[in-house]
């Protein structure tokens, strides 16, 4: 059904039950907004986005109203454009001044508001509400000072990660964003997977950064850094640096990184392509012998964390291989080290991950060998893109360059990490050949690859029928989790990806980017997987050759000590 | 405290989120104030997170998160009550107790809370104490009332 | 207190309501339902007013008192507890009714006074001073020198439709009500009306919601009712909090059955098998009326399953309000029932599409549905002639602050404003009116050349005002208008929900201005006048954006104090700006404080104990102030003992 309304005098054709904003934007006029985020309905909070309609009293929010026929609207007369200068005036009135020192300077919606509404005097003043910033979570920090309370952080944590450590506390101007009475997020069930770091159009929320750390470590001559980074990073920085979404940096990340003074340059597929080998082991003797059956993926701290704390009863399920991040920490100090004669205490780890949890896992008390962090410290995407700017490296002239070896080496299975289905993707070509001793004919699953909330796959192997499961969106799992506790579900792995669309979305990534952007992300890693020469983990020599030298083989006692581990039920105020 | 609380959920079996202020308010009836394990209690037996459950007792006026005094001084500022003096009073209370809206002073004796309107404008200005009444007051009526209840 | 109907006045009621047309029915049983109304009695009957309004007033201590005379005595009476008449200023009052003699009202009856009172009236001996008048009932003997209650002209001058009942019957007992034809409206709707034919009724009688909006009734009613769903709900929104009004805590606690009976009647039109009261918790006296009630119209089964055999099945059941004002607005109040933070949503879709748990639900304040019942005994038409073509019936005030009387009234609407302060007794002696503060925390204030202003909706909205719930404070010179308004900003930027930026932020710079307007600066130049006068200006600019941009009303209305003050009291800001001088005497921090000379002794307590070391003299001789150095703060006020520190 079609409507004729008229804007700013001119008729456009909108279509009914639709709201205002969304017919507007159809026909390519901008309203700004603030509070609203793509994919959950408008809750009409901000005001920012009101227009002019004739006949109403009042100013109307073009975000939740519906288009009515005939309706006549005007989006930027001087009444509204009064209104969202006020409103912004407002918000400014009760925010810090530092913009400069902000997380989010240059990259800041807020910002972009004043920016948009010409806002060049403070002409509202008046007392700040005094907060207190929470650093204790390991990955994401808290700044109440600089919150808006546009609620798109409570909205994301509930309706899309089903986690809900945050919520609206108190009321009128002592509202806050907080969490469960009032504690800090490491008490919190906060399970740092950083979506809401992703939606904050300001400073509020962010990551605990680790730059710091790792510059410390650089300028330090007693220490050799090491650097890994992981499968979806390479085809992620672009677009911090203006190149086209989705495009594949791998070679330039690691002459960059190289440049900045980084020992040893390994990528973190290295460790995906030994997770692989050592879920795929696992998973064939859990099939044997039909216990400890579904299997869930390890590889998502988020979700390991969520596991903990929210059904523990899932535990003994979950893989006990360790995530890639860890198995590259665990080789580089346990094997490269001592093979290469370097004193493990003198390498300082890092990780650049797409993702906010892995700061966390980083730190957790499994992930030691002999009281030496597998990983010392992990760092985003975005503070990669900080780094290379602060070192005066220009992406676009640098030429491209191979990773270091012997971790340097990759196979196309272990990149397919980076997104939803891919862990699933690369453990059963692997799986394949463990348990029929051929390859795959075609290696290439496209049932993993279209990008769904929740999805049941069914796949042969030799004359057996196995059954995947992936989930992406840690909202999603709620329902399933339930089902397979009750023993009810009969699949056999279960991948699981805290955020949607896997690693490519993850919380560590780019800020502002679109979801076609994502999809570029994804799109290239399976490119990637087109033409590469090793498609399965299993053939990449590099890893052959380390278990040969160091663990001897997939699932044995060995690789039982340093790459795998087990988790116990965490209580935090749920 | 929690067998009580958990036998005062049994009688809210199988009810869902609409449930939640009579249970909060029953248990706040029952134990004074709202105890985290409360909330957590409640959280488990409603499926709900724990965020939700104190992001809307926060919200409204009723709920309080630690225990009310031994005297809970109620004071009302109604319209009627803030045109005929209830400001001095308030101001004078909090001198006397030394706690401010909301809070409960460090030995337990008192707790004071602000009222928007008790509905009985004709005794303005008026306070409760533990529910009993005393309108028309005067500054110098409140120290004697206040005086009195701090010798005990 | 506990008066339970027994099973023979049960039948007799059943067999009432279930006769063909139970109006007429009641009508020609009026000589038993006499004796449910104590027109005949065989023994003293005592009535004690227990209200929320009089407990303050020490009723519950009067009520014991009573007790414990005729315990002592021996004198064999009834104690009935009945409501509030509205005349809260002569709280607490006792009625006393002998055999053959006219029902008479006795005021302010604080305990001491029960036996003198007591030990007249039953032994027919009047202490007229303590008697405020009688009820006119020819069959029996008046008192000498007591006026008929109808003669005064405190209630010949109202209209109480709403009232009629309030302090007469009680409001414990569903006797009480059905013996006043009650619910014989809801009976006579089961019987012979469908759903919208309820819903027309009510149309033609132009009834308007009483809660502030003024959004015709029956439009909400007609639009839950054309809604196609397998449930629908209907509330009743008795969550009264604006401060200052009491009107529906006084008309609940006083004649409960007539809301449940409107809320029944409303639930029907709708279609609607679930009804809800959403009440505060804290309104105690409330909440165990409404509940003893409900209980009892489930007993007689009025409510329930099948009602009066009509096939129609209603529950209402009774929700406590953890306490907001936001609660008031129907989304943030259906939100509440569903266990989560009282914060609006966008309109559309309204509530009576999509409410309550999703399912079409009309929210009605409770005088609206009070209404009710005499809408459809008498007839949309009778109701519609009542006040003016578009505001029709009555309203009931709640008037406090600076007048002789508090008190409840109830005037037709189109009654001009100045009667409600002329029923309240006027401002007391010696003060001048200064303003009519009308409609709550979102309300305007109007000056004495506008009070002649109708009560009615649009001709309010004419000169600034709104009607607001019925909340009426009155102003006299003592008051000062800027502290009055940062009283209500206050309470918006203590009661905002925080959801919008307009109302959230809003409220609390507005707050800011008026506190800048009222405080003594460290530091007096000319740059914080500068300040002061553009927060002013900045006053206006929010305000404007608040009402056209805010989520809901709260916020949309939250302006009007500030706009009508600005407006009628703009001398007074500028006194506060530029002169820096309050002509109240409100805020304390504009306060210049002078030693009379006269009365000064110079026993130097104030000199010591000034902060500012701003009061010299010598001992034992008259002190004086230095302006420039006084803060205002009043120690010396405070430690004087011989009153001679005074300010202007």
């Amino acid at each position: 059904m079609q409507l004729n309304i008229e804007v700013n005098g001119k008729e456009i054709q909108a279509r009914r039950d639709e709201t205002i904003l969304t017919a507007l934007l159809r026909n390519g006029i901008r309203v700004p907004t603030l509070c609203s985020i793509k994919g959950l309905s408008p809750n009409g909070a901000c005001r920012i986005c009101v227009v002019e309609v004739e006949g109403k009293a009042g100013l109307v929010p073009s975000c939740s109203h519906p288009v009515e026929e005939g309706m006549k609207i005007k989006t930027h007369s001087p009444r509204v454009v009064k209104a969202r200068r006020t409103i912004l005036e407002l918000l400014l009135s009760n925010h810090p001044d530092d913009c400069l020192y902000c997380e989010r300077n240059e990259n800041c919606e807020l910002q972009d508001l004043a920016v948009e509404l010409n806002i060049r005097e403070r002409r509202i003043s008046g007392k700040k509400s005094k907060h207190r910033l929470d650093l204790s979570s390991p990955g994401v920090v808290r700044d109440p000072a600089k919150c808006i309370l546009c609620g798109r952080c409570i909205r994301i944590c509930d309706e899309v990660q089903g986690v809900s450590t945050l919520e609206f506390v108190n009321r009128g101007s002592k509202t806050v964003v907080g969490t469960a009475m009032n504690r800090d997020l490491n008490f919190s069930s906060c399970i740092s997977c950083g979506q809401c770091v992703m939606v904050c159009p300001t400073g509020a929320l962010h990551e605990r950064s680790n730059l710091d750390d790792v510059l410390d470590a650089l300028n330090n001559p007693h220490q050799k850094v090491v650097v890994q980074y992981g499968p979806s990073v390479s085809v992620s920085l672009a677009e911090e640096f203006g190149i086209k979404a989705g495009k594949d940096i791998n070679g330039v990340i690691n002459a960059a990184l190289r440049k900045i003074g980084f020992s040893y340059i390994f990528d973190t597929t290295f460790g995906a392509d030994v997770a692989i080998l050592e879920s795929a082991m696992e998973l064939k003797k859990r099939i044997e012998t039909n216990q400890f059956l579904p299997m869930f993926s390890s590889c998502c701290p988020a979700w390991i964390k969520y596991a903990e704390q929210f059904k523990p009863e899932v535990l003994p399920l979950i893989s006990t291989c360790k995530s890639p991040q860890q198995i590259m920490g665990t080789i580089i100090k346990s094997f490269f080290a001592p093979a290469e004669g370097i004193n493990p205490n003198e390498i300082y780890s890092v990780a650049i991950m797409p993702c906010v949890a892995k700061k966390f896992e980083a730190q957790r008390e499994e992930m030691t060998q002999k009281a030496i962090s597998d990983v010392d410290a992990v760092i985003t995407t975005r503070e990669l893109a900080r780094l290379i700017r602060l070192y005066g490296i220009d992406i676009h002239s640098i030429e491209p360059q191979q990773p270091d070896s012997p971790l340097g080496m990759r196979s196309s299975a272990g990149k397919l990490f980076g997104t939803s289905g891919g862990a699933t993707e690369g453990i059963f070509r692997t799986l394949h050949y463990y348990m029929t001793g051929k390859e795959m004919q075609q290696p290439k699953i496209a049932d993993l690859r279209s990008n769904g909330a929740i999805k049941e796959i069914e796949l042969k192997i030799g004359n057996k029928k196995l059954t995947a499961i992936l989930v992406s969106g840690m909202g999603n799992i709620r329902p399933l989790l339930d089902s397979v506790a009750a023993g009810e579900v009969k699949a056999h792995f279960i991948e699981v990806m805290a955020c949607p669309g896997g690693c490519v979305n993850g919380g560590g990534q780019p800020f502002g980017s679109s979801e076609k952007d994502v999809k570029a992300r994804a799109k290239s890693i399976y490119e990637i997987d087109e033409v590469e020469t090793i498609k399965v983990a299993h053939k990449n020599p590099m890893v052959t050759d380390m278990y040969e030298r160091f663990l001897e083989a997939p699932g044995s006692d060995l690789s039982k000590k340093y790459l795998h581990t087990r988790y116990t039920k965490r209580d935090v105020l749920m | 405290m929690r067998s009580r609380i958990e036998s005062l959920l049994e009688n809210y079996a199988h009810t869902k989120r609409d449930s939640l202020i009579p249970i909060l308010q029953q248990i706040q009836d029952d134990l004074g104030y709202l105890s985290e394990e409360a909330v957590v209690l409640v959280g488990k037996h409603l499926d709900m997170p724990t965020s939700q459950i104190y992001g809307l007792a926060t919200f409204y006026n009723q709920f309080r998160f630690e225990p009310k005094g031994k005297y809970h001084v109620q004071v009302c500022h109604g319209t009627a009550c803030h045109v005929l003096g209830a400001q001095p009073i308030l101001a004078l209370l909090e001198k006397m107790l030394k706690i401010k809206d909301g809070q409960t002073s460090r030995d337990g004796q008192f707790s004071l809370q602000v009222m928007s309107c008790i509905g009985a404008c004709a005794q303005a200005p008026a306070i409760s104490i533990n529910g009993k009444f005393y309108g028309k007051l005067t500054q110098e009526r409140l120290k004697d009332i206040i005086d009195e209840l701090k010798q005990h | 207190m506990d008066s339970h109907i027994t099973p023979i006045d049960q039948e007799f009621f059943t067999k009432l309501l279930n006769a063909p047309d139970p109006i007429a029915a009641s009508f020609a049983e009026a000589a038993t339902l006499e004796k449910y109304r104590r027109v005949k009695i065989t023994k003293p009957v005592i009535y004690v007013g227990l209200t929320s309004s009089s407990e303050v007033a020490g009723a519950f201590d009067t009520y014991n008192e009573v007790q414990r005379y005729l315990t002592e005595t021996g004198v064999d009476a009834d104690v009935v507890t009945v409501g509030s008449l509205g005349l809260c200023s002569f709280e607490p009052m006792i009625d006393v009714q002998l055999p053959g003699k006219c029902r008479i009202v006795f005021q302010q009856v604080t305990p001491e006074k029960v036996s003198p009172i007591l030990d007249g009236a039953l032994n027919n001996f009047i202490p007229t001073e303590f008697a405020l008048g009688q009820y006119r009932q020819s069959i029996h003997q008046p008192w000498p020198g007591v006026p008929y209650m109808d003669e005064i002209s405190f209630f010949h001058s109202q209209r109480r439709l709403l009232l009629q009942n309030c302090g007469i019957i009680d409001p414990e007992n569903i006797s009480d009500y059905l013996s006043r034809g009650g619910y014989t409206a809801l009976a006579l709707v089961l019987r012979k009306h469908t759903h919208e034919a309820v819903c027309r009724i009510v149309e033609q009688s132009k009834l308007r919601g009483r809660g502030g909006g003024g959004f015709p009734t029956a439009k909400k009613w007609l639009m839950a009712l054309q809604a196609a769903a397998d449930q629908k709900y209907f509330i009743c929104n008795a969550d009264e909090s604006d401060p200052g009004a009491f009107m529906d805590r006084l008309l609940m606690e006083s004649d409960p059955h007539r809301v449940i009976e409107g809320l029944a009647i409303g639930a029907y039109a709708i279609g609607a098998s679930k009804a809800i009261i959403y009440t505060r918790n804290r309104y105690r006296l409330t909440v165990e009326r409404l509940e003893k009630a409900l209980k009892q119209a489930y007993q007689l089964g009025l409510l329930g399953h099948n009602i009066l055999d009509s096939g129609y099945n209603l529950d209402i059941v009774l929700r406590k309000g953890p306490g907001a004002y936001v609660c008031g607005e129907e989304t943030a109040l259906i939100r509440s029932l569903e266990g989560k933070r009282g914060m609006p949503e966008s309109k559309p879709p309204y509530p009576a599409e999509k409410g309550l748990f999703g399912k079409p639900t009309v929210v009605n304040n409770i005088e609206t549905l009070a209404n009710v019942p005499t809408i459809i005994q008498k007839g949309g038409e009778w109701f519609a002639a009542i006040g003016t073509p578009t505001s029709t019936g009555t309203k009931i005030f709640s008037v406090a602050g600076k007048i002789n009387s508090t008190c409840l009234v109830e005037v037709p609407m189109g009654t001009p404003l100045s009667k409600v302060v002329e029923l309240a007794g006027g401002v007391p002696e010696g003060r001048k009116l200064k303003a009519v503060q009308i409609g709550g925390a979102s309300g305007g204030c109007a000056v004495p050349e506008t009070l002649n202003v109708s009560i009615d909706f649009e001709a309010l909205v004419d000169v600034g005002l709104n009607m607001g719930s019925g909340g009426v404070t009155i102003l006299d010179d003592t008051v000062c208008m800027i502290d009055m308004v940062k009283y209500f900003m206050h309470f918006i930027q203590k009661e905002s929900c925080g959801k919008c930026i307009p109302c959230r932020d809003g409220s609390r710079r507005m707050l800011e201005i008026l506190e800048n307007i009222t405080r003594r600066p460290v530091n007096e130049n000319g740059h914080n006048t500068l300040e002061r006068f553009k927060g002013v200006i900045h006053l206006e600019s929010l305000a404007e954006v608040m009402r056209d941009t805010s989520l809901c009303g709260l916020g949309q209305t939250a302006p009007n104090p500030v706009l009508s003050t600005l407006k009628h009291f703009r001398e007074e800001y500028e006194e506060h700006i530029f002169d820096r001088k309050c002509r109240a005497g409100v805020c304390r921090d504009l306060r210049t404080f002078y030693v009379d000379v006269e009365k000064c002794t110079g026993c130097t307590a104030c000199a010591r104990k000034c902060p500012t070391n701003a009061i010299i003299g010598t001992p034992r001789s008259p002190y004086f102030i230095i302006e420039d150095k006084c803060i205002g703060c009043g120690v010396c006020q405070d430690v004087c003992k011989f009153s001679a520190v005074f300010f202007k």
